[in-house]
Parts: C-alpha cells; structure tokens; sequence
C-alpha cells in the first residue's frame, strides 16, 4: 500500500433527487476493488446520503443506502463527515447509520468508519490527498 | 433478453444470462444454470450460493471477489476462504459464476 | 396558486425565492429533495414560517424522515392528495 495513491471520493448530493450519489457509491466499490488508499467526504447535502431509516418503496427507486454498510467489507473505513454540514441541517451523527469495518489483525474487532470533523480538520484531510473524485 | 426453462417455468435473463428479476429465483433454475455450464451444483456450491444471496439481501450489492473471499474464510472457515477454493468450485471466476447462479446482477468490475 | 420545490433548500434558492413570492391564499408543496425544507430542526424551516406548506409523503419516507422530525403546521400528503391539490389550483409554478 505504500506507493498507492491516496484518493478521495467528495460527496455533496442529497441522495435520490439526482443520480450523483448512486454513481458515486458505484465507482468508490469498482476502484475498491484494486489496491487503492480511499477515503470518502461526505459534506453539504451529501451528508443525507448517510441517514437512518430510508424507505424508497412509495418512490419507485432502489433504496441503496445499505450499501454504506458494505464499504467496511471492501475495507473503505476512512468516511468523513462534516460537522457544519450537519449542524446546518439539524442533523446529528446519531442520525446517521453507524458504520463500521472488522480489523482482521485484532481478531475481526469492529471499528467505526465514520469520523465526524471540523471544516478546518477536513481541509486539512483534503490537503493529503493525491487525488480528488467529486460527485 | 434471453430466457431459461427449468421445471416447466420460464424465466427472463439478460443478455449475459443473469436473471432479468432476481426474485424469479428459486433453486430449479439455478441447477439449470449450472448444467449448461456442464457444472454439478454440490453442497459447497449452495454454501456460496447461499451465502451471496443473504450479502445481497442485506446490502444490495454483490461482493467483489475479494471480499468474496474474505467473508467466506470468515463464515464457512480458513480452508474455504481463499481464491483457489472458490475457483475449483466456479471455474468460470467465482463471483460472476456463483452470482449467476444465485439470480444477483454481474457484479461490477469483477471476476 | 401551488408552488413545486424540489430542490434542497441547501443546495439552491429555490424555496428561499418561492416562500419570498407567495401570497396569501399559496400554498407550497414540497416534494423530492425540496422535502428536506421542513425538517424543523434545519436552518431553512423559517422560510416556511406564516405559509400554508405540504410535503409528499413517499419522499420523506425514502429519505429516512420521520414526521416527528417536521416544523410545525406541515401537512403530509400522498401522490392522490398531490394530483387533488394540482387540480383545487387555478396555476402550478414550479420552481425548478
């Protein structure tokens, strides 16, 4: 993994309303499948595309938010979410579903995925990418 | 479009011959899928065939071979999880192979 | 007059423009990701303060909302109760 490519999927679409986040989750499980370091952001709307709790039956559209769930399985465990983005649409992290991936090397221990950050602390994490995807 | 008989049911697949509806799915067709790729479905198939449609059901994905392969050592032992293993049983490439036969999507991106 | 939002107030002006020209006697409905306006918790949910507001129903439920999570006042309705108020509407504005 040393000489992997840092990359780091941005996310900013509330899901459903347009395709964005569904093509997102799509190419952050292909490139999953190589040997890549990811990193996914979830901010502005893209924060919805974590919440609780969705039920697309009466709109007649895949509900794929349990997919989410499976980005531990394809060992994507570094999930940001910002704060502000949060905050600014009365949502808090127990909103959001609680995600997590096994350590294989300490026995399959579950670890959480999500890490809620600051505006600064996600520039920051933005600042040590090698690339950036933005859906 | 294609379609398949098995047990005097008709079912709808893709072009590929993966299932149009993965509901239509019950065990007949999947041993008729098997058949005409001359592959006998054994217990260590159904294992897997199994296991794919219970990850499917929870999160609406097929796995890549990778984690495939992972969650298999996980649930079924070290001996069953790992890719030689899987290939013997779907020589066709074990995800693809077993997702057919298990009525999922192709997986993307994935052998 | 009806007024459509279905963008999230968000990502866009759309209901900040629509709740700034109705009048009385509007109504505004909310559907898509414009549902994501009448979660009173949110910073939007002021906009809708003094207007006569619906949303759809199947969109909240697709977007994990429960009705508990929704600012005062607010009427949830279903796809028949939405083609009833097109029609109980001389005009349908849009704003896409």
């Amino acid at each position: 993994m040393s000489n992997a490519k840092k990359m780091m999927y941005i996310n900013r679409k509330a899901p459903y309303g347009t395709i964005y986040a569904w093509e997102s989750l799509e190419v952050v499980l292909i490139g999953a499948a190589f040997e890549q370091d990811v990193s996914l952001a979830f901010m502005d709307d893209g924060v919805y595309q974590l919440t609780k709790g969705q039920d697309t039956s009466g709109i007649g559209m895949k509900n794929f938010s349990p997919t989410y769930a499976a980005l531990g399985d394809f060992e994507v465990n570094k999930i940001y979410v910002d704060k502000e983005s949060l905050e600014e649409r009365g949502l808090t992290l127990d909103d959001l579903q609680h995600l997590v991936w096994e350590d294989e090397d300490e026995d399959w221990a579950e670890k959480d995925s999500i890490r809620l950050v600051s505006r600064s602390e996600l520039s920051d994490v933005l600042a040590d990418q090698d690339v950036l995807f933005n859906f | 479009m294609g379609s398949i008989e098995a047990n005097g049911k008709t079912y709808e697949t893709d072009e590929e011959g993966y299932l149009a509806d993965l509901n239509t799915w019950d065990k007949d067709v999947a041993a008729v899928m098997a058949n005409l790729d001359d592959c006998e479905l054994t217990e260590n198939h159904w294992e897997v065939i199994n296991f794919l449609r219970e990850y499917y059901e929870e999160y609406q994905i097929a796995p890549a071979v990778r984690v495939l392969t992972k969650a298999i050592g996980k649930k079924l032992g070290k001996d069953k999880g790992n890719s030689k293993y899987l290939y013997e049983l779907f020589p066709y490439g074990p995800a693809k192979q077993a997702c057919k036969y298990a009525g999922l999507p192709k997986p993307t991106g994935c052998v | 007059m009806l007024h459509l939002v279905n963008k999230s107030p968000y990502d866009g002006s759309s209901l900040n423009t629509a709740t700034s020209i109705m009048q009385n006697g509007d109504t505004l409905l909310l559907i898509e990701d414009g549902v994501y306006g009448a979660v009173k918790a949110g910073k939007a949910a002021p906009l809708l303060e003094g207007h006569s507001v619906s949303v759809l129903g199947p969109d909240l439920a697709a977007r994990g909302i429960t009705e508990d999570k929704l600012a005062d006042g607010i009427n949830v309705i279903d796809y028949a109760g939405f083609v009833d108020m097109v029609e109980a509407n001389d005009k349908v504005q849009s704003w896409l």
